[in-house]
């Protein structure tokens, strides 16, 4: 063996760098399509999938609408947003954890953006893993439910303290399950104090209008932006 | 558990720039890691050794630096280190901030040879 003085060897790249790039470019046909994206983050149960049912049939006179639905098996949620009426196209990932940008090109395979509007992005529920993988996504929102405990945005910061909107989901059941509201509030402030913190119920009449509202705003926001810089 | 995934781009990543610089073993990998980047320091140490196996990092020790996580705060007009992570709020002032600027990095910094 040859003497070889130890030696450093400089790399400075970040770890998921691959990722990053090919959520670039997913940024860049979102944005030429004129596509709205949003990646929702829970855990398993915080009721994504019902919050983007009853947001899909809300919307569906407004936008065209399209979500791509990770789960780690079946495609439950995939049959079941269907019924919504908006494009729907199930992401199975076997034991991944989290969606990466790769998956999520793959699946957009056959639909035209140019056709679309609105994509949701429904991410793997678990609130460690899918935080550092950026999707392309325009809003990253995160649900908070309120049978999971008021403590979660405490334990779980990388996820919460990216979120551009925080959702309390089944505010229906708040009350039978002793959910503290104002501490869900205070412990979701003290990791990202400036997202929005949006009350909803996907079950009650109304429950979602001030997230629509929200929603409308960003999709808005995003078209004058694009119009203004060609 | 996506510390193992996270330990394969690393070795990828690892793997390739230790060949372009004609390194046959690696003794050492030096990350910096935020602390809300989300990792787990000992699950990527042991998912590392599982995706090292047979690679010249296979016996490459991780050397992790903690990034802390810092804010810039609007009313100081500077950055400051959180000293809690789950504590968005500026250590001077006391004012909330939510302005991330350093906490989630994931980088690869340098290899080392023997």
């Amino acid at each position: 063996m040859s003497y070889e003085a130890k030696r450093l060897i400089e790399i400075r790249q970040g770890v998921l760098s691959k990722n990053d790039q090919l959520a670039a470019e997913l940024r860049s046909r979102f944005h030429a399509a004129g596509v709205f994206v949003v990646n929702l983050l829970s855990s398993p149960g915080a009721g994504k999938t019902s919050l983007l049912e009853a947001t899909m049939r809300a919307l569906l006179a407004e936008y065209r609408v399209a979500a791509l639905v990770g789960d780690l098996a079946t495609d439950n949620d995939a049959r079941r947003l269907a019924r919504s009426g908006g494009l729907v196209r199930q992401i199975q990932t076997g034991d991944m954890c989290h969606l990466e940008a790769d998956i999520v090109a793959r699946h957009l395979e056959g639909w035209d953006l140019n056709e679309l509007d609105l994509l949701f992005i429904e991410n793997v529920g678990n609130l460690v893993c899918p935080s550092g993988y950026d999707l392309g996504e325009a809003t990253r929102v995160v649900l908070l439910s309120t049978t999971e405990g008021e403590d979660k945005p405490l334990k779980y910061p990388s996820t919460f303290a990216t979120a551009d909107a925080v959702l309390l989901t089944k505010m229906d059941l708040a009350e039978p399950v002793g959910f503290d509201r104002a501490q869900a509030e205070a412990n979701i402030r003290a990791v990202n104090p400036l997202a929005p913190i949006i009350a909803t119920s996907a079950r009650r009449e109304g429950g979602l209008a001030e997230w629509l509202a929200w929603l409308r705003e960003r999709i808005t926001t995003q078209g004058e932006h694009r119009r203004t810089s060609g | 558990m996506h510390e193992l995934s996270i330990a394969h781009n690393i070795v990828n990543i690892a793997s390739a720039a230790a060949a372009e610089a004609g390194a046959e073993e690696i003794s050492a990998v030096h990350l910096r890691i935020g602390a809300l980047a989300g990792v787990v320091a000992d699950a990527l140490r042991f998912s590392f050794a599982i995706a090292a196996e047979g690679t010249p990092l296979a016996n490459a020790e991780l050397i992790i630096e903690e990034v802390p996580v810092t804010v810039f705060c609007s009313t100081c007009n500077t950055e400051v280190t959180l000293p809690n992570p789950r504590l968005f709020r500026c250590p001077q002032c006391g004012q909330p901030s939510g302005q991330l600027v350093h906490g989630r990095e994931l980088e690869l910094v340098a290899l080392e040879t023997p």
